[in-house]
């Protein structure tokens, strides 16, 4: 048994959203550099230098790296050998409000999604609490902006649905989002599960490494095949076409129904920001 | 073509210059507007009340800032999506507005009124805040202070980096 103090978690919560907020992910800016390099539409390497100089100065100023500081989410892991004294989900929900008062970070929550009456807020945070094995607490956290959120697509395929057909959704997705959601994009894929699995697990993928590679060959081969297909859109950044319309595409699945093919896509930003750590 | 332009005297004339793809500097003032402020704006126009503004020859940027630190100007201040303004901006444009700064794509209708008006949509770095909170020089908020990030804010911005998407004759940097 690990005995974890909820103010421990708090604190690390406060640290964990203000390293997202500010600082962009180390496999993300690398990934950055090098579309930036190859890039030969001039305009658009101009605005990719941006980007790169863009984090430069969030960083040394601990500014945010975009005005839409997101919706505070945060994924949990905890180990099933863990306690933890006093309350998980206030010490997360309070750790969050805590960065994003401490280093004003916008408030961009209506309490009533239908009323949206203001004063806005800059929570409660978005909780998704798993048990692992063992005596680890895991906290990611992300700081999701609407932009790239409201581009979401999800579709209840057929099963008889062909890998062809999953490839031209998830291909379409991205053509359907246009310049809107600040490419160069990371996308995320949920394939499998109920509609809200593939919902999280898309979610979960932009969470991944860049230069991960999937462990399963026939999706390794399918995050390729799309990779390429959305960067011969030519969107680009900012819109302005180029090579750079995706960084990667990540893919992660789960077993589901004999009737269903439940696939979700949710779209990175240039800026996707997240981070994560141990206790 | 790269352009200065002093945004505290559009015309026409000048407006009738830029084209789609050209680079733009912008000094002057500008006024912030997002989706609340839209939604105020078009029932206070369709209701000829008063605005608490001007907008004859004015530019509206679609932001919501980080609110400032102690010792600066603004937080965070880059464009937000603009086609969630589509369905006011016809409106606005017949109001005056000469020029709007955002991200992202526009509907047929706002491409329309920007050619009958002559006035034009631009595009500014998207994602970066940081960056272009340097090229703001002040900002105040200067109505609906209800709406927090989304009031009103008149910033005065030097230097300010946009791509003409949509200029006077109605061409689209995104055809």
């Amino acid at each position: 048994m690990k005995i974890i103090k909820a103010a421990s978690i708090r604190k690390k919560t406060e640290e964990l959203f203000l390293e997202a907020g500010t600082i962009i992910r180390p496999d993300i800016l690398k990934a950055l550099k090098k579309v930036t390099k190859s890039e030969k539409n001039k305009l658009a390497k101009e605005m990719l230098q941006l980007i790169i100089e863009n984090a430069r100065i969030a960083k040394s100023k601990r500014l945010p790296l975009c005005q839409d500081t997101g919706l505070p989410i945060v994924f949990v892991e905890i180990g099933e050998e863990v306690f933890i004294e006093g309350s998980l989900k206030e010490a997360i929900i309070n750790g969050a409000l805590d960065a994003y008062k401490k280093y004003a970070f916008r408030q961009s929550v209506v309490i009533d999604p239908v009323l949206r009456k203001p004063p806005f807020k800059s929570g409660p945070a978005l909780l998704h609490i798993e048990t692992i094995k063992g005596k680890a607490l895991k906290l990611t956290v992300m700081a999701k902006g609407f932009g790239s959120e409201n581009k979401t697509k999800l579709k209840m395929m057929n099963p008889t649905a062909s890998i062809a057909d999953i490839e031209n959704f998830i291909v379409s997705s991205v053509e359907d989002a246009g310049p809107d959601a600040c490419p160069p994009y990371i996308i995320g894929v949920g394939i499998g599960g109920a509609a809200e699995t593939a919902n999280l697990l898309a979610k979960k993928a932009l969470l991944l490494p860049v230069d991960s590679k999937n462990k399963i060959k026939h999706l390794a081969l399918m995050e390729k095949r799309i990779f390429k297909k959305i960067n011969d859109l030519k969107i680009g950044v900012m819109g302005l076409g180029g090579a750079a319309t995706c960084l990667n595409v990540k893919i992660l699945t789960s077993p589901t129904h004999i009737a269903g093919l439940p696939i979700a896509v949710n779209i990175g930003c240039h800026a996707t920001r997240s981070a994560s750590c141990k206790i | 073509m790269n352009y200065i332009i002093d945004i505290n005297n559009l015309n026409t004339t000048l407006i009738g210059k830029l084209k789609a793809g050209d680079m733009l500097y912008l000094n002057g003032k500008v006024y912030t507007a997002r989706d609340q402020v839209h939604l105020r704006l078009y029932k206070a126009l369709k209701s000829k009340k008063k605005l608490p503004i001007c907008l004859k020859n004015r530019v509206i940027y679609y932001t919501g800032p980080t609110p400032k630190k102690k010792d600066s100007v603004i937080g965070s201040c880059g464009p937000t999506t603009s086609s969630r303004m589509d369905f006011y901006t016809p409106i606005l444009v017949n109001a005056g507005v000469k020029m709007f700064i955002g991200k992202g794509r526009r509907s047929k209708e706002v491409i329309q009124s920007l050619k009958r008006k002559k006035s034009i949509y631009v595009i500014a770095p998207a994602g970066c805040g940081a960056y272009l909170s340097t090229r703001i020089l002040k900002s105040k908020a200067i109505a609906y202070k209800d709406l927090g990030a989304e009031a009103i804010f008149e910033l005065e911005i030097k230097n300010f980096p946009v791509i003409v998407c949509i200029d006077s004759g109605g061409n689209y940097l995104y055809k």
